[in-house]
Order: C-alpha cells, then structure tokens, then sequence
C-alpha cells in the first residue's frame, strides 16, 4: 500500500492521527505529516479508514 | 445471528459524502453486490466546505473540490446515476423511483440526501443567492469583488464564512443577524463576541439583533435590504444563509418516519433494510442522550461508513456514538470543536486567552463536559479534550490547568 497526502487540502481535523498514529502526525499547525508512506500490514486498516473518513479527502491510497 | 436473506442490491440516494462514503465502505468490507449511487447533481461528487472558503475566493479551481479521482470512482465498479432524482420510496416491494420512471429494487437501502438551503419565499432575483452546490457558489463568484456590495442574512458559520470571502475579495459586506452576537446558541457568548469582533475587525459591517423586513428588487435586479425598523441597505447581491432542511420529500407516504430528517435507531436504521446517514439523518447519539442530525463534513462520512457496515452485518452493529467534529474558517482564522456544543449550560475558557486571540474553550450540559472549541490554537491541544468528552467526563473532575497534550 502507497499512502499520499495532499497538505494544502489537509483542514487539521486531526482524524487520520487518531485512526492510524503510527502513520500520520500534524505538525503545529495542525497539518498532516506521513510517518510513513508504506504502512506496515498491521496499520493498513487504519489507513483506509483514515483516507475514508479524511473531512478533505486529503488522503489517497494506491493499493498494490 | 440474523435470518434476514443476504444483500445483494445495495441502492444508495444521494452521491455526496455520506453516500459517496458509503459505497466505499461496502466495497472495502468485501461486499462485491450490485451497488447503484443515485444522484440529483449532474457532477461527480464533489465536496461542499470548499465552496465557501477556496472556491468563493478563486484560490481553487473547482476541480479541486472533487472527492475522488475519476479512476477512484472506477474501481468501484458502481452503477453510477447521476443527474438522475429519486421520487420515491415503496417499502412493501422495496424499489426506488427514479424522476424518469426508472425503478431501482434493493435489499438494502442507505438514504443519503443532505438537506437544502432554506429561503425567503418569493425571492428569486438574480443577485439572491442561496450556497449548497458548485453552481451556486459559482455564480457567487463571478459577482463577487471589489466595489460590489454584498449583503449576508444569517451569521451562522455559512453566512460568516461567505462574509470572510467577500471581503478577502474586496467587496463591501454587511451582515445581518437577529441574535444579540453570532452563533451564541452554539458556540456560546464569550466565542460569539469573539466572532463579531473579528468580523468588524476585517471590514464587516455587523448588525446584530435586527430583522430583514424584505429583499428589494428594481428591474429584475436585487436593489437591497430592508430591516424591519425602517433602515435600507443597499446591495448588489444578497446571500440567504439562515439554515437548511432535509431533503425528505421525496420519502413522503414511504411510512418512514421524518421529523426534521429520516429518524433512525441507533444503528442507523430507519426501516426494514432502510439506512439513514449524514445530514439527512436523525438518530439517537448514545452519548449525549439525545436525539441529534448533524450537519457536520466528518459526521457524513463517519456515519456513511457506519451505515454501510450496519447493512452488511446488523447482528454486529454496534450504536452509532461518534464525537462529532467541526471546523470553520473565518478571515484566515480557524474555529475547531468536538463534541455537542448547541444548547450547552456553561461554557469557560480554559486555556490561551480571547484577548490573544488564541484560546480553548469547554462546555457543560449538565454534569457533564459534553463539547469543546478551539479558536486558532494549535489543532492537537483539542484531542485530550475530545477523549474527555468520549470518556462522559463529570464536569467537576475537570482539571484547571491545561489537560495534558
Ligand atoms: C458551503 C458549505 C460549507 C461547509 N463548510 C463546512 C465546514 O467548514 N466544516 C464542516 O464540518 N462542514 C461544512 N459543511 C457541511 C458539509 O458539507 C455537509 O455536512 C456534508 O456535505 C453533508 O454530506 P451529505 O452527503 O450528508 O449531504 P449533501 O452534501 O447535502 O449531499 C446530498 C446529495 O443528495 C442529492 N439529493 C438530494 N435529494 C435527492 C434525491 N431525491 N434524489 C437523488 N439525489 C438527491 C443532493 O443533490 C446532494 O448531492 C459545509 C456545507 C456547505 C454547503
Ligand atoms: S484527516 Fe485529513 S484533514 Fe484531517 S488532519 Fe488528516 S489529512 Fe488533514
């Protein structure tokens, strides 16, 4: 699994960080950073429903 | 278990966060049925929060405010409807009718609709503008700028939103709203001042506690304003932004029951295989016991997902409880709050301060902590609060200095 984000759409909920901690942080103000753009098997659930619920669909997965 | 017979036709109406969520979820939980997403709106699904903030300005071009990528789309391999309006809703045989006749059979149906801008009635002019789709915020645009003026009925986070827009393109905005202060039954008085300073900080024109008598037309054209103590403003356009209704008409004579939304169980349910999510939807939230519709970005897809699953596998749905979250963005400053803050009993600033611009604020319904709204803070210092509010925290434990990030 490939992870992106797209920083200027990111608005700062914060949600991704709290599905998939391991894989996402926010920096100060607030925008998403990637821990990781190859999540290990055992985050990827958390990925997906990050991406899904992302407010700014800022989060986009290429499956492989 | 259950003994209902499996789902193989999953139809879903309206193709937008909630619904668009939804089919996503379906797929992701390895449903490989038929799925048709039905649409009124002739796009792709879109996004709405942009519309008022980055697409109003110019800052995006509309394609930006797509949720997915057309090949995202694809891969789902969805029966796709767009411009296509459901009429109908028959229970006993379980179909949908489309406007053009078409009927749509379903095992399991997500009704996913949204609500729709509430008017003035008889106010059509051009220049009058309502903001719920792509059209409309794109013909609020092209109208938009310097030397315009631009008159907004509602401060509610819409109303302010467009507000900030307008003048971040220069024209001049007046704002007009019948509470004493701004979004005070929500976010409370101390955070409502707060929102009219700023306002009148960048340029607004803030009249509180005032009513629109009429919208004045010359010619076909909007001329102004009137308030109901005689005052006229002039205006080159008009935005009517003082709330919204669910789009359940089409459910009418359905037998579901819709008071202000489609009224579900916890688990979403508003009927046999009939699902209910995003702001079309009425459940009762476990945690503030009571019976909520929220009209919030994040609850539409959380709640897509939860009623995608609750489809799938009822036996192990699990009550619909999230922390609802939202955001606004109002002359470049950024409001966030988790929880059920309208209609609180008390609300105290608990960190930063108004005077710096930057503070935290708690809210009490109750015993309980029940929502919590951050004024240009650093977006992490409100998740320990969003635990606590999960946690139903007793208002008394709270602690007095900042919680620990
Ligand atoms: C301008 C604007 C700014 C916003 N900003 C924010 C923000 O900053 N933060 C935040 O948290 N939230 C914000 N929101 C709210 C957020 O956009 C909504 O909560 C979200 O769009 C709800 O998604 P939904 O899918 O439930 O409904 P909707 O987005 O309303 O979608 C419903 C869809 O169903 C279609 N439909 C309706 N009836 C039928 C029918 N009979 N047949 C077929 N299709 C039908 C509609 O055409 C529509 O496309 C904003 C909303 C607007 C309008
Ligand atoms: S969920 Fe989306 S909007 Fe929220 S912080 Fe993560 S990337 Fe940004």
């Amino acid at each position: 699994m490939h992870v992106e984000v797209d920083q200027p759409k990111c608005v700062a909920s914060g949600q991704c960080v709290l599905m998939a901690p391991d894989v996402f942080d926010q920096d100060d103000d607030g925008i998403v950073e990637l821990l990781t753009d190859r999540p290990g098997p055992g985050h990827r659930d958390g990925v997906r429903e990050a991406a899904a619920v992302c407010p700014a669909a800022a989060i986009r997965l290429e499956e492989e | 278990m259950t003994t209902a017979a499996p789902v193989r036709r999953v139809v879903i109406v309206g193709a937008s966060a909630a619904g668009l969520t939804a089919a996503e979820a379906l797929r992701r939980e390895g449903f490989e049925g038929a799925v048709t997403l039905v649409g009124e709106e002739h796009h792709l699904p879109y996004d709405r929060p942009p519309l008022s903030k980055q697409i109003l300005t110019g800052a995006w071009p509309v394609e930006r405010a797509a949720l997915r990528r057309p090949s995202d789309l694809d891969a789902l391999g969805l029966d796709l409807r767009l411009g296509s309006r459901a009429v109908r809703l028959s229970p006993a045989s379980r179909t949908v009718t489309l406007a053009d006749g078409a009927e749509l059979g379903y095992d399991a149906l997500i009704v996913a609709t949204g609500v729709r801008p509430r008017r003035l009635a008889g106010h059509t002019a051009p220049g009058v503008h309502v903001l719920r789709t792509l059209e409309d915020a794109r013909r609020m645009r092209e109208r938009l700028g310097a030397g315009r003026r631009l008159v907004v009925i509602g401060a509610g986070f819409l109303g302010s939103e467009v507000a900030a827009a307008a003048r971040s393109l220069g024209a001049s905005v007046t704002v007009v709203e019948t509470a004493p202060l701004p979004l005070a039954r929500v976010v409370g008085d101390r955070v409502g001042a707060h929102l009219a300073q700023l306002h009148r900080d960048h340029g607004v024109d803030l009249r509180t506690g005032v009513r629109v008598g009429e919208i004045v037309a010359h010619g076909g054209q909007v001329g102004g304003v009137t308030l109901t103590d005689g005052t006229v403003l002039p205006a080159d356009d008009v935005l009517v932004a003082i709330g919204s209704e669910p789009n359940t008409d089409w459910l009418g004579g359905s037998g579901l029951d819709l008071a202000d939304g489609v009224v579900c169980d916890q688990h979403l349910t508003a009927g046999p295989g009939v699902y209910a999510a995003g702001d079309v939807a009425r459940w009762h939230h476990p945690l503030f016991g009571a019976t909520l519709r929220v009209e919030h970005r994040t609850n539409a897809a959380e709640q897509g997902i939860a009623a995608a699953r609750a489809l799938l596998a009822p036996e192990r749905a699990r009550p619909f409880a999230p922390v609802p979250y939202f955001w606004s963005d109002q002359h470049g400053v950024r409001i966030q709050a988790f929880g059920h803050l309208r209609d609180h009993d008390e609300a105290q600033v608990v960190e930063g301060a108004p005077a710096e611009g930057r503070f935290l604020v708690a809210y009490r319904t109750g015993r309980r902590l029940t929502g919590a709204l951050a004024v240009a803070m650093p977006p992490k210092a409100l998740h320990p609060w969003r635990a606590a509010i999960a946690a139903e925290t007793d208002w008394r434990t709270l602690p007095t200095a900042p919680l620990p990030a």
